[in-house]
């Protein structure tokens, strides 16, 4: 059994419309201290299969289970990476790590805590900037201050929610790097599921990529195994022929799905906008 | 050369605008506040038992040059008079705030709660302090409390339902925060929900306040108590209209004081 099992997952939203089924039957195994990135268009339901295995919200049918325990809450040895940072602005930089801190460690006095969250901070490069709030940070930095309080407690598992969607190019493979990393130095495996749309992202951090197929409700394809040495580099994947298969195969997979929806004419253009925007952008590197 | 200067380019001088724009702030106000004192002395050259701005003036410049003389029970100095009306709403709105914010957060996490009271709190909102005063004196049979109690219950509306407005835009994020970080209920109502609240909350004692300044005259009239609503109705028993006029003047001013000061803490808090 795999270490992050999930079986049969599906999940549906009752609005004022009617019933919207956003997963059906979604199956998904990760092995302890592996990188599994999950793609796909935006508005497909990643996020929610996201929050379900990391057990904010709980499916309607289906189980998931880590380490042999089903998840019924957000399991103590977590942490989450949100897309919108979700920092709180009235705490300092430290003070928003330093409360990851001291909930995850009680019995750590003060200034241990403090220490700890500073060099969570230096970490990821924030050293000057601990005593700055949200609102003085560039959206870059606020991302390396919720990427500190993820590593902060020393988290054996890792969900990130699109972390770095909102940010510029640049700043992005920055904190990719830094990323790679922190799990790369972190004290015990991280096992870590991602979720974004961005195939080149998944390509550099994953080791296997799995295509969710646009629904509703959207499914899972097969997963694609990220065979290419570490440390790598966009620039390094750019011009390598591993790499260039694996892009070909993901995008493959999701263009299909995708054609496979505009002829049902289903709705939901938005999403198929973003969908194809973003895989042309991934084409033309 | 100038026209750089002008354009706030060298020597770091102010641009002629700013200075313009303060000018006009101060005199626009001070025209308007002319015309409301025109429009006064004309009403009161047709109406032969309204003084004019002058002779209230006059009648009343005793009470204002010497603020903190006290000559008897209500002849007092306007100060001491605002001082005693300040206490007296100082107290009701710190017992309406009291109440009325633990109330906002119960009702703000609780939709059971709030689907319990909310029509009874639509209810008991619009009832008039004239209304809730003689209640007050059945239950408490003495003037004082319930001037308080009157205070109370009509000024903490606000704080209750702007607590629970705040309690209630509280975005999804923070509560995931609190759940990623599995926080205690005690740590995340300190940490997350009260922070998150405050503006709120302070918008509703702004106006908690504001209607408990308006309450005041009513229940000091009622009572009889000493401050500017009783001196206010002793004065039209009396017959000296030109103190009723005084303190009208005193009423408005102070209560403008008071929002102002509340502002400015909303504004802090805001920008926190």
């Amino acid at each position: 059994m795999a270490f992050i099992e999930v079986s049969g997952v599906s999940k549906s939203f009752v609005s004022g419309t009617g019933v919207k089924r956003v997963l059906r039957d979604v199956s998904l195994a990760v092995e302890r201290g592996e990188f599994a990135s999950i793609v796909g268009a935006m508005g497909s339901g990643k996020s929610t299969l996201l929050s379900i295995v990391a057990g904010l919200a709980r499916p309607d049918s289906g189980s998931v289970t880590i380490g042999g325990e089903q998840v019924r809450d957000v399991r103590a040895d977590a942490a989450v990476v949100f897309q919108n940072y979700s920092l709180l602005p009235w705490f300092s930089a430290l003070e928003n790590v330093r409360l990851a801190v001291r909930a995850a460690c009680p019995l750590l006095d003060r200034a241990a805590q403090l220490e700890r969250s500073r060099s969570a901070l230096e970490q990821v490069g924030l050293g000057n900037a601990i005593h700055r709030r949200p609102s003085q940070l560039s959206g870059g930095m606020r991302q390396r201050v919720a990427i500190a309080r993820a590593f902060a407690t020393n988290p054996a598992l890792l969900f990130l929610d699109e972390p770095f969607g909102a940010l510029d190019a640049l700043t992005r493979e920055a904190l990719q790097q830094d990323l790679v990393r922190l799990c790369s130095s972190a004290a015990r495996p991280v096992t870590t599921v991602m979720i974004t749309n961005s195939v080149e992202e998944a390509i550099l951090l994953s080791d296997w990529i799995i295509p969710m197929l646009p629904g509703p409700p959207a499914t899972l394809g097969a997963p694609i195994r990220v065979h290419l040495s570490r440390p790598r580099s966009l620039a390094q994947l750019a011009h390598q022929e591993d790499a260039t298969h694996v892009r070909a195969h993901v995008i493959a997979t999701l263009t299909a799905a995708l054609g496979g929806r505009i002829r049902r004419g289903l709705p939901r253009l938005d999403a198929d906008a973003g969908m194809s925007i973003e895989l042309a952008t991934e084409e033309t590197q | 050369m100038a026209r750089r200067r002008r354009d706030g380019g060298a020597g770091g001088a102010k641009p002629p605008g700013l200075k313009m724009k303060r000018v006009v702030n101060l005199i626009l106000p001070t025209v308007g506040v002319g015309l409301a004192v025109l429009a006064w002395w004309g009403a009161s050259v047709n109406v032969p038992d309204l003084p004019s701005p002058l002779r209230t003036w006059e009648e009343s410049k005793l009470y204002v040059l010497e603020p903190l003389v006290k000559r008897g029970e209500t002849d007092q100095g306007i100060a001491l008079l605002a001082y005693y009306s300040l206490m007296r709403v100082a107290q009701g709105f710190l017992l309406g705030v009291v109440i009325g914010t633990p109330i906002g957060f119960l009702l703000g996490v609780s939709p059971i709660l709030t689907r319990m009271f909310d029509p009874l709190m639509q209810v008991l909102r619009p009832i008039s302090p004239l209304a809730w005063l003689p209640l007050g004196l059945v239950l408490f049979q003495k003037s004082e409390p319930a001037a308080l109690f009157a205070i109370a219950v009509c000024s903490m509306w606000p704080t209750i339902i702007n607590t629970m407005m705040g309690v209630r835009a509280i975005p999804q994020d923070y509560w995931n925060v609190a759940k990623v970080l599995r926080l205690s209920r005690t740590t995340t109502f300190l940490k997350i929900v009260v922070p998150a609240t405050l503006p709120y909350m302070f918008t509703g004692y702004r106006l908690s306040l504001g209607i408990a300044w308006l309450v005041i005259v009513a229940a000091e009239m009622l009572t009889g108590t000493p401050g500017v609503g009783g001196f206010l109705w002793q004065e039209y028993n009396s017959l000296i209209y030109a103190h009723i006029l005084l303190a009208i003047i005193t009423i408005g001013v102070i209560g403008f004081v008071l929002d102002r000061l509340m502002g400015v803490v909303e504004t802090r808090l805001r920008a926190a």
